[in-house]
């Protein structure tokens, strides 16, 4: 394993000789000057490129997250004005599961453990309760060798952390009495490797060694499920010297899209689904904060001006499983007020740009109309029936699930102002400018400025905010006048060699101190030139997928330069119109070198040609209906999101008719028309299983756009 | 007439160069940039300033109070100028082997790595450990452990036509 931040660590140099210098000292001084100039311009022209790459990567992920968001308001909205009779609106509520409620009780009859045989093939680690030291270093050593732990014993093991963690108040309150150093780790996203690098650095948890986890230990890395069963074996292990905060990523609702949930059922074919939901309960019970001395206040997103830890502290945590959505009592008056997670109040935003507007936020009202209205409403059947009954209708279904004693107005706006508590903590990030606007980037919680970093940590006498959740380059980046520190520990997040990870520590003197580390040594091994090569390539390769996906609407655009259709237009051209297509505001010009290849002699360029050319990526199978081929690229993530919610029993099979229900769901959010014809002969193209079930790992894996060339047979993944 | 129009496309293709490099480093969207930043976006631009010339520039840029941000205003006026009058030109790839070549003083055709160090560490405007490992990983050949600087001055100079 090891760490090694340097490259050059076998040079012996030799201590300083100046009066040895034979070269005349003019001559020398000269051509030191030159060679320093030079390579400083060439190390410029690197950062330029890696920073080009960054800003690619950074954009289609908020970019995705932003698209994950407007899904999920559309799903929001069909719930909340529609009634029973819309199909659409069943499915959904199919899909939320809204008719599983169970006290605990039942819950913990169903998660039970005791059931399960653990067969005498079975070659991984046994658990036994409670815990020891043994056990769990035996478990990490199993999970290194990539062994798999029994059902039986995650069962068992969540089923304690979950019982520990209802025990645990919202905010941990932590010491670091005398000589105690503690460490903060930021996102891991299922990077076991990056884990495992930190222990081996910084050691195991302990009571010598107390460590804060801050958040975000799921999806995107493939080690998810490792991760959380380490962390809590630590937790049950240690329950005072172990810390763990919930992220935006530990919200089932996310889970669906970003990889954890396929990775749980993939792993456990069988009792995944009960995993699941555990871990749903177990993510809603997950502290949201963890303050050290009264003076370092630890959370994952950030805050906003109306933070207030107070009210966090007193809040039902758990009540809220999901941050993406707030809770379903609502009536017009909590609507109102609610800032209800806007993903696009303003046409004239473009994705993967963090615009300041004034400080008004977006009015949700508003948010609603825009929403689509043709395929939702005349499916209703309810030509009559305005929005007030319904939401009449619905605060009155609403009104026999609120306990009687309490005002329902109250109640609702006190639900608002808890959810937006919680969402600001998990989503928010900073800016540099003063103020606190929505985050229409990430499409949840808010940017805040220094100004509001100063407020409220002076409010709650506070000197530093610890944070994650957006990755850093070097692993940690400072903001906001030293006040705002942000920790990031999954190496190479986006791809290998795009970023170190980092963990802090922490000693009584409250001033942080930094570890950094990077995973696999061949990244290490690379120089500054190759290694950001390598993550150049696969940013521009995710960029390619992208623009294939929106090939139609590229053209389209183009021909509006060309009026005369000589099939040319102008870079320039080409800049604005790509740029509108894809919404995701990167430099173009500065790109365009890479990304248009044949020759641009007086300025222009024959699109047919460049987008012909884009079609290096093929995919795995051949289909007729190319416009159908394209939606469904374009809106991959969201299609296996619905498929995902739509698989309520987790087998990862829905039938023909979930099939084309969710194609239609898609096409309402997207406004688009897709015809029953073009959905059956898409089924058709596909394997069905005997019983008419469409596999969806299956169908994912075949419209996977893979390139094809010589030299790089690996298959990227698909941008996220 | 034809020579005022190319005068006033290379200066307004020069300006849109400009733009979109500093775009790269607006992380708010708001025609600023951080003032460290300064020195990558006009390298970055194909020019080769000094250290003491950038910070001759950057004090020109700066804002009366110093914000730490430098605005797109004052920037593409300044960088305008200094590609419009080639300040800063390149330095060709036979400066460059010449300049290791008078290092060379026994012409040995190479390097030690101390030798390189000490001078670039000490003389002119000194690296930071950091620039001088970052360097040395690439021009040491691991074989050796010399710098063979001919094929090392090749190799990063082919960079440049990428």
């Amino acid at each position: 394993m090891g760490c090694g931040v340097t490259k050059s660590n076998q040079l012996q140099l030799k201590p300083c000789d100046r009066g040895n210098i034979s070269v005349p000292a003019a001559t020398a001084m000269r051509a030191a000057l030159l060679i320093q100039r030079w390579y400083r311009q060439y190390v410029a022209r690197l950062e330029m490129r890696r920073r080009c790459t960054w800003n690619i990567f950074q954009s289609i992920e908020y970019s995705g997250q932003q698209d994950h968001i407007k899904l999920y308001n559309f799903f929001g909205y069909l719930m909340d004005h529609f009634s029973s009779a819309n199909s659409q609106r069943n499915l959904v509520s199919q899909m939320f599961g809204e008719s599983e409620v169970f006290q605990d009780a039942e819950w913990e009859r169903r998660f039970c453990y005791k059931d399960i045989e653990v067969p005498d093939v079975y070659t991984g680690p046994h658990l036994s309760f409670p815990l020891s030291i043994s056990n769990v270093t035996e478990l990490v050593h199993a999970f290194k060798n990539k062994q798999k732990l029994h059902a039986r014993y995650v069962l068992q093991l969540l089923g304690k952390t979950w019982t520990l963690l209802r025990l645990m108040p919202n905010i941990s309150h932590v010491g670091t009495c005398r000589h105690k150093e503690i460490t903060i780790c930021g996102d891991l996203h299922g990077h076991l490797e990056d884990l495992l690098l930190i222990f081996y650095k910084n050691g195991f948890p302990s009571a010598e060694t107390p460590y804060v986890f801050n958040g975000d230990f799921v999806d995107r890395g493939k080690e998810s499920i490792e991760i959380l069963l380490v962390l809590f074996a630590f937790l049950l292990l240690y329950p005072h010297n172990v810390h763990l905060n919930r992220g935006n990523h530990e919200d089932h609702i996310v889970n669906l899209r970003y990889g954890f949930t396929k990775e749980v059922l993939g792993k456990y074919q069988v009792h995944g689904k009960m995993i699941l939901k555990l871990l749903q309960k177990i993510f809603s019970w997950l502290p949201l904060a963890t303050v050290i001395d009264q003076k370092v206040l630890i959370l994952h997103g950030g805050i906003s001006d109306k933070t207030d830890l107070n009210v966090i502290a007193k809040l039902d945590r758990h009540r809220f499983v999901s941050a993406l959505r707030p809770l379903k009592r609502k009536g017009a008056s909590a609507m109102l007020k609610e800032a209800a997670l806007s993903a696009d109040g303003d046409e004239e935003f473009s994705a993967g740009r963090r615009r300041v507007q004034s400080l008004s936020h977006g009015t949700p009202l508003r948010l609603r109309q825009e929403l689509p209205r043709h395929s939702v409403h005349s499916e209703s059947g309810r030509t009559g029936r305005s929005v007030e009954e319904e939401l009449r209708e619905r605060r009155r279904l609403a009104g026999l699930s609120l306990s009687s004693d309490s005002d329902p107005a109250e109640v609702l706006e006190t639900d608002a102002d808890e959810w937006k508590q919680i969402v600001d903590v998990l989503w928010s990030d900073p800016m540099s400018q003063n103020g606190c606007v929505p985050n229409k980037v990430r499409g949840g919680g808010c940017y805040w400025g220094p100004d509001v970093t100063q407020e409220v940590l002076d409010r709650h006498k506070l000197q530093l905010l610890i944070r994650s959740h957006e990755c850093k380059q070097e692993g940690y980046e400072f903001c906001h006048n030293g006040r705002v520190l942000t920790i990031f520990s999954a190496s190479n997040y986006y791809d290998v060699g795009s970023n170190r990870g980092a963990y802090i520590r922490l000693g009584p003197d409250l001033i942080p101190h930094f570890k950094q580390f990077q995973a696999s040594r061949s990244t290490r091994e690379l120089t500054l030139r190759q290694s950001v090569g390598r993550t150049e390539r696969s940013a521009l390769q995710a960029l390619r997928m992208q623009l294939f996906a929106h090939k139609s609407a590229l053209i389209r655009e183009f021909q509006e330069y060309d009026p005369q259709r000589t099939g040319l237009i102008s870079v320039k051209h080409w800049a604005a119109a790509v740029e509108k297509v894809l919404r995701l505001a990167l430099p173009w010009r500065v790109l365009r070198s890479q990304l248009v290849t044949s020759s641009t002699q007086d300025g222009t360029l024959n699109y047919h040609d460049w987008v012909n050319q884009l079609s290096v990526i093929q995919p795995n199978t051949e289909i007729a209906n190319t416009s159908l081929l394209e939606t469904l690229y374009k809106h991959h993530s969201n299609l296996e999101s619905i498929f995902r919610m739509i698989d309520t029993d987790h087998s990862g099979l829905i039938s023909f008719e979930e099939f084309r229900q969710t194609w239609k769901l898609l096409s309402s959010h997207l406004q688009t028309d897709i015809s029953d014809k073009a959905i059956s002969d898409l089924a058709e193209s596909i394997d069905f299983n005997k019983d008419g079930s469409i596999d969806i790992n299956e169908f994912m894996e075949a419209f996977r756009l893979v390139e094809h060339s010589r030299a790089e047979m690996e298959v990227l993944p698909s941008p996220e | 007439m034809a020579d005022k129009h190319n005068a006033e496309t290379i200066i307004t293709e020069t300006q849109k160069r400009i733009s979109s490099a500093f775009e790269v480093f607006d992380h708010e969207s708001n025609k600023t940039v951080d003032v460290r930043e300064i020195g990558t976006i006009i390298r970055s631009l194909g020019c080769f300033p000094s250290e003491a010339d950038l910070h001759d520039i950057i004090a020109e840029l700066e804002e009366e109070e110093p914000t730490g941000f430098v605005r797109y205003e004052k920037f593409l006026p300044t960088m305008t100028k200094i590609l419009l009058e080639r300040k800063f030109r390149p330095i060709t790839e036979d400066l460059l082997l010449q300049a290791f070549e008078v290092l060379d003083q026994q012409k040995k055709g190479h390097l030690e790595p101390e030798e390189l160090t000490r001078y670039l560490t000490q003389e002119g405007e000194p690296f930071t450990q950091e620039e001088m490992d970052e360097m040395l990983s690439a021009a040491v050949d691991p074989d050796k452990n010399v710098i063979l600087y001919k094929d090392f001055v090749s190799m990063m100079t082919f960079d440049d036509t990428r």
